[in-house]
């Protein structure tokens, strides 16, 4: 295990090498300058300014400058976002609430589908399953967009449950956001759920165990959840991308000090640095969930084996 | 199973009303515009609320808060308030004197400013000198410093700023000297006649050396780390979020004209949220763009404000080097006069904007008398749909060809995606033989076809740096920044060269030449074609008074708002 753990992050290691030199070099072929008044600056001005930033240098120099920064943990310093300030703090200063929003919507997303998912299929065919069906369609084809311009509407503005947006009342402030994060995950979990756990209620081992005389919860949890379990565990990865991508608009419609809305905001601008600094702050993070899925699959279901099977 | 249950129900609950909600929205999404019951029926006395709090939102966040580097309308707009120069744009956005003790004293040739300063303290209780305006000033030109807009406001007014920038001369040959503690005195390459609206600009206040200094890099990345001159104090900022408050500075000179207390400022990106948090009661002002401002053009509390800011086709008469139809004035004119304006902007635009027939903006500039320079030279170039047609023909003939495809190169906001799809429509239904094609890009895109000149028609604008037409009409002179289209007319560039020389000293002179200007670059050879003077709609609480708004620099003023009858 420590083996395989071990070769997955020498691979992750490279893996983000590679993420960097090609995020760099694509980067440095959008069009546009990083300039804010470029419209303004004769080109002598505009070369001063370029130059402050080291954007005069030829480009292969200015990459292994960046990859050598990296190396020693230096992001570089924002063009024109954030003028002069380190990216690292700025990716420090504004991942607190993409996180907390990013997590509780998960969580609540797939603890949810999990349950709704499970009743589905534990009473299939009844008005339940067809409400969950709903749900999950509902779910799976309304962008989080929507769902956040319709909570932020009714229960922020009509209702006055919670803060219409704005970062500023705590918990209450990351309510409407995780909900409206949670959408995907949540419709997601109980399509998966239902489908693999009526799957498995239909197999011989369910049929025994009933013979056994073993209790309709016990055979739910202990027998046909946990088989149910892989395919979802399966779609963590892709959910966690759904997530990430969701938050950049949930971010702006809820006035988050996230870090998703800068990463879009950043290419708009050629704010290079932070257009490398949060690319490769996604790329950790999601290598990382893949990682982490890879190892639950063995946790979950023993059956599959990490190391290749050479013992 | 019992907990499931009920977390299975509460999530049905959620979803569902949710999804209901949508159905239902259609017709319920004007309910908004209510104004808040309790505002209502209170007259405005100007009777002053004992909470004097001031709560407004931000499009963008602050890209820094150092003087010399700024060059965003969020960081202008804050140094407005927490900063200030010699001069200031007061309610009527004619500029007085602020640090400045009543007016210079000006050499008969308008070449050297002799400033005295009034007392006045910086934030921490020191006094602000000559030495700290001959500081800045010298810290914005310096190359080293990398200031966008140091050269940009210097080069060619103050002596010695177009070497400096080159790297030329020192910092310290900058043509402004501190006589003594109280004088500054300020040499210029050439009279500039509207060189106290000038002094109002960011770029011109003063800089604490002892401050910077101690900071070193720290300074302006956050609110602790800045020190300020104005009406106000930045305060709560940490440098990269997005909110941050401003408190009443107790130092400022005129403090006992300033009457709010705090303003707290939120960054909102999204525009209906915007309008949400308005209409919830938590902000006080919004800004209104497409449907919204459609939605709300009713509403009692709406306010049309017209900016400076004029948006015009620019006519590329030789793209990558190659000439193209539009070398022909005739081809040109016929593109000027070729789309109706008025509709666009009662239809297509619907926020307050005018239709444009000219470069200077309408309410911007006032000659000595207080007439507008528009009224000087009236409406130069119209809509006409039959003279389009006629230019029209005559420059195909010329051309000796019968059809024309040209490509409009725009902005890929939804404002301008629609602006360009109407104008589309318009040449091409007035003017026989045309076809456009669209081609929306990013802002960024747009200034790098832009500088290569790989475009045939750009919808562009401009607005002002200082308070004089002469912002408006240098900007196409043979070989400028902006004149990325090969346009070149002798007269006209000397038309500028003497409203900016021998004419500075002459004002009547002076306006005439550069209407002059203006009639030659739109009337003779239609080297622009002039479509909208843009207008903002907001929506702002009755018991907000006193947001004085600004053509150039900052935005607004808070240093004479005031919270009346919302209690």
């Amino acid at each position: 295990m420590a083996k395989y753990i071990g070769k997955r992050l020498i691979y992750m290691v490279i893996t983000l090498a590679l993420i960097a030199t090609f995020t760099f070099f694509l980067m440095k072929v959008l069009p546009g300058s990083p300039v804010a008044s470029a419209d303004k600056l004769s080109p002598e001005q505009r070369a001063v300014v370029e130059a402050r930033y080291g954007l005069d240098k030829p480009l292969p120099v200015q990459y292994f400058d960046y990859m050598f920064g990296l190396l020693q943990g230096d992001l570089g310093i924002s063009i024109n976002q954030f003028k002069g300030k380190d990216v690292t703090d700025v990716i420090l200063s504004r991942m607190g609430p993409s996180a907390q929003i990013g997590l509780q919507g998960m969580l609540l997303g797939t603890v949810l589908g999990i349950l709704l998912g499970m009743i589905a299929a534990l009473r299939q065919n009844s008005w339940v399953d067809y409400s969950s069906t709903f749900i999950a369609i509902v779910g799976i084809s309304i962008p989080s967009f929507v769902f956040a311009s319709l909570l932020q509407y009714w229960f922020g503005l009509k209702w006055g449950l919670f803060p219409v947006a704005l970062w500023k009342d705590g918990f209450m402030s990351s309510v409407l956001p995780s909900i409206a994060l949670a959408m995907f995950p949540l419709a997601t979990a109980a399509r998966f759920i239902r489908t693999e756990m009526i799957e498995v209620l239909g197999s011989d081992y369910i049929t025994l165990a009933k013979a056994k005389g073993a209790s309709g919860s016990e055979i739910a949890f202990k027998h046909a959840f946990r088989n149910a379990l892989i395919p979802l565990v399966t779609v963590l990865g892709p959910m966690a991308v759904a997530i990430l991508t969701g938050s950049l608009v949930v971010e702006q419609i809820f006035a988050i000090p996230g870090i998703g809305e800068q990463f879009v905001k950043s290419i708009m601008v050629n704010d290079f640095a932070i257009i490398m600094g949060t690319t490769l702050f996604f790329s950790v993070f999601l290598i990382v969930i893949i990682l982490l899925v890879d190892i639950l699959y063995g946790v979950i279901d023993p059956r599959i084996r990490l190391s290749g099977g050479k013992n | 199973m019992k907990n499931s249950k009920i977390f299975w129900l509460l999530s049905l609950v959620l979803v569902l009303s949710a999804f209901l909600a949508a159905c239902g929205g259609g017709d319920d999404t004007d309910t908004g515009t209510e104004a808040p019951e309790d505002t209502e029926g209170t007259e405005t006395s100007g009777e002053l609320d004992s909470e004097q709090v001031l709560s407004l939102m931000e499009t963008a966040e602050i890209p820094t808060m150092d003087i010399s580097l700024a060059e965003d309308a969020v960081a202008f707009n804050i140094f407005n308030n927490v900063n200030e120069g010699l001069f200031r744009l007061d309610q009527e956005n004619l500029a007085e004197p602020a640090l400045a003790e009543g007016e210079p004293e000006v050499s008969e040739d308008g070449l050297t400013y002799t400033f005295t300063l009034r007392d006045s303290n910086w934030s921490d209780g020191t006094p602000v000198t000559a030495e700290d305006f001959v500081y800045s000033w010298q810290r914005s030109i310096d190359p080293d410093t990398g200031s966008p807009y140091g050269a940009y406001m210097m080069a060619g007014s103050i002596v010695n700023a177009t070497e400096i920038a080159a790297g030329e001369m020192e910092p310290t040959e900058l043509g402004v000297t501190a006589v003594d503690e109280k004088t500054l005195e300020v040499q210029l390459e050439r009279p500039v006649p509207y060189f106290m609206s000038l002094m109002a600009f960011p770029t011109f206040y003063p800089q604490n050396e002892a401050f910077i200094t101690e900071k070193g890099d720290a300074y302006a990345s956050n609110s602790e780390n800045l020190i300020f001159n104005g009406p106000f104090t930045l305060t709560n900022w940490d440098g990269t979020g997005l909110t941050w408050s401003m408190e009443k500075n107790p130092e400022y000179w005129d403090a006992e004209t300033v009457k709010l207390e705090t303003i707290n400022v939120d960054v909102v990106k999204e525009p209906a949220t915007a309008v949400n948090l308005y209409n919830s009661g938590e902000k006080d002002r919004t800004g209104l763009t497409g449907e919204f401002a459609m939605q709300y053009a009713n509403d009692e509390n709406l306010i049309t404000e017209l900016e400076p800011t004029v948006f015009y086709f620019k006519l590329n008469q030789e793209r990558n080097g190659e000439e193209n139809a539009l070398s022909n004035v005739n081809i040109r004119k016929a593109i000027a006069k070729g789309f109706n304006k008025q509709n666009l902007v009662d239809v297509v635009l619907a926020n307050g904007s005018l239709p444009a027939n000219y470069l200077v903006p309408t309410e911007f500039t006032f000659d000595e008398s207080n007439t507008d320079f528009r009224d000087v030279n009236g409406d130069l170039i119209e809509f006409n749909a039959e003279e389009a047609a006629e230019h029209w023909a005559t420059g195909l003939e010329e051309l000796g060809v019968e059809e024309v495809t040209l490509e409009i190169l725009g902005g890929d906001t939804e404002t301008a995606k629609n602006m360009d799809a109407y104008l589309k429509e318009q040449l091409e239904t007035n003017l026989e033989g045309l076809t456009i094609n669209l081609k929306a890009v990013p802002f960024g895109v747009r200034l790098e076809l832009d500088e290569a000149q790989d475009y045939d028609i750009q919808t562009a604008g401009w607005g002002p740096d200082y308070q004089d037409p002469m912002t408006f009409i240098d900007l196409f002179v043979t070989g400028s920044a902006q004149n990325k289209m090969s346009y070149s007319n002798s007269e006209y560039d000397a038309l500028v060269e003497s409203a900016k020389g021998e004419l500075a000293t002459d004002p009547a002179a002076r306006w005439e030449a550069m209407a002059q200007a203006e009639k030659i670059l739109l009337e003779d050879d239609a080297a622009i074609a002039p479509i909208y003077q843009r207008g903002l709609m907001s929506l702002q609480q009755p018991y907000v008074n006193g947001i004085v708004t600004h053509p150039f620099g900052g935005d607004y003023s808070y240093k004479w708002a005031y919270i009346s009858g919302k209690e």
